[in-house]
């Protein structure tokens, strides 16, 4: 699925311009431990966490992560968006929790990243 | 061809800039046509590494050697030295502060993550005197 399709069912928001919004979300890594998704060594489509911070982005940034979801209704201050803008990451908000945000997108066939 | 070879100055106790080393690499590796995964597996190891100095050792110096071949990424820090390297190096043993673990670090996988996406690792580290990790990974290897 497309960005903005996950967004609309995560009942989500656009906090970058979309520099990704054409890419393809069809994996995804959920979790607030950053270095545990290093250790996966692949690239998640998508990051969902409840972890606010501008090291969430570089994460992202050293996966090549299209998309960053922050969960919980949690606003990333403007340095994040910012960095995220320059990293060309798209982030979005959604006030899921996490659980039901995975359950969600795994139900539209989004599969866990390997 | 002769290495390329660059320097960065990582800050130490500035969270918000940790990274910037390691982002530059990978946008100069990906500038020069690296294979994306070869590129993500350098991304990683370097991230984790400076990761590392920002939390346990204020700071220090990177230096990145490119070559088509390979890249090779020398971490240097004036910190307080790893006591016992077999210990840090065993998955999920971490010394991280409450602090930093609530910022998504310190679960104890830097160092392991480092060797697993590398081919080639060596740590020296003195107590009081400071670390130095020296990394490479080969273009051509991306399956590891």
């Amino acid at each position: 699925m497309k960005i903005n399709e996950m967004a609309a069912l995560l009942s989500g928001e656009a906090r970058t311009a979309a520099a990704h919004a054409d890419a393809d979300i069809n994996s995804a890594y959920a979790g607030d431990m950053l270095s545990d998704v290093l250790a996966l060594g692949s690239q998640p489509d998508v990051l969902l966490t409840g972890l606010l911070n501008p090291q969430v982005i570089r994460t992202a940034e050293m996966l090549d992560t299209a998309c960053v979801v922050f969960l919980r209704g949690k606003e990333p201050e403007a340095s994040i968006l910012e960095l995220a803008e320059k990293c060309g990451v798209c982030v979005l908000t959604s006030p899921l929790e996490m659980y039901d945000a995975c359950g969600i997108l795994h139900q539209h066939g989004v599969t866990g990243a390997k | 061809m002769s290495p390329l070879i660059r320097e960065y100055e990582v800050p130490g106790n500035d969270f918000a800039r940790a990274g910037e080393a390691s982002g530059h690499i990978k946008s100069m590796l990906k500038e020069l046509g690296f294979a994306p995964a070869m590129i993500r597996r350098v991304a990683i190891t370097t991230y984790e590494a400076e990761i590392n100095m920002v939390i346990h050792a204020g700071g220090g110096h990177v230096t990145a050697t490119v070559t088509p071949d390979a890249v090779k990424v020398v971490f240097t820090d004036r910190g307080p030295g790893i006591p016992n390297v077999e210990l840090a190096m065993q998955a999920g043993w971490s010394t991280a502060p409450q602090n930093i673990r609530a910022l998504g670090f310190g679960a104890g996988m830097g160092l392991p993550n480092i060797r697993k996406y590398s081919d080639d690792f060596a740590i020296q580290t003195e107590v009081g005197k400071g670390t130095t990790l020296s990394i490479t990974v080969y273009a051509g290897k991306e399956s590891s």
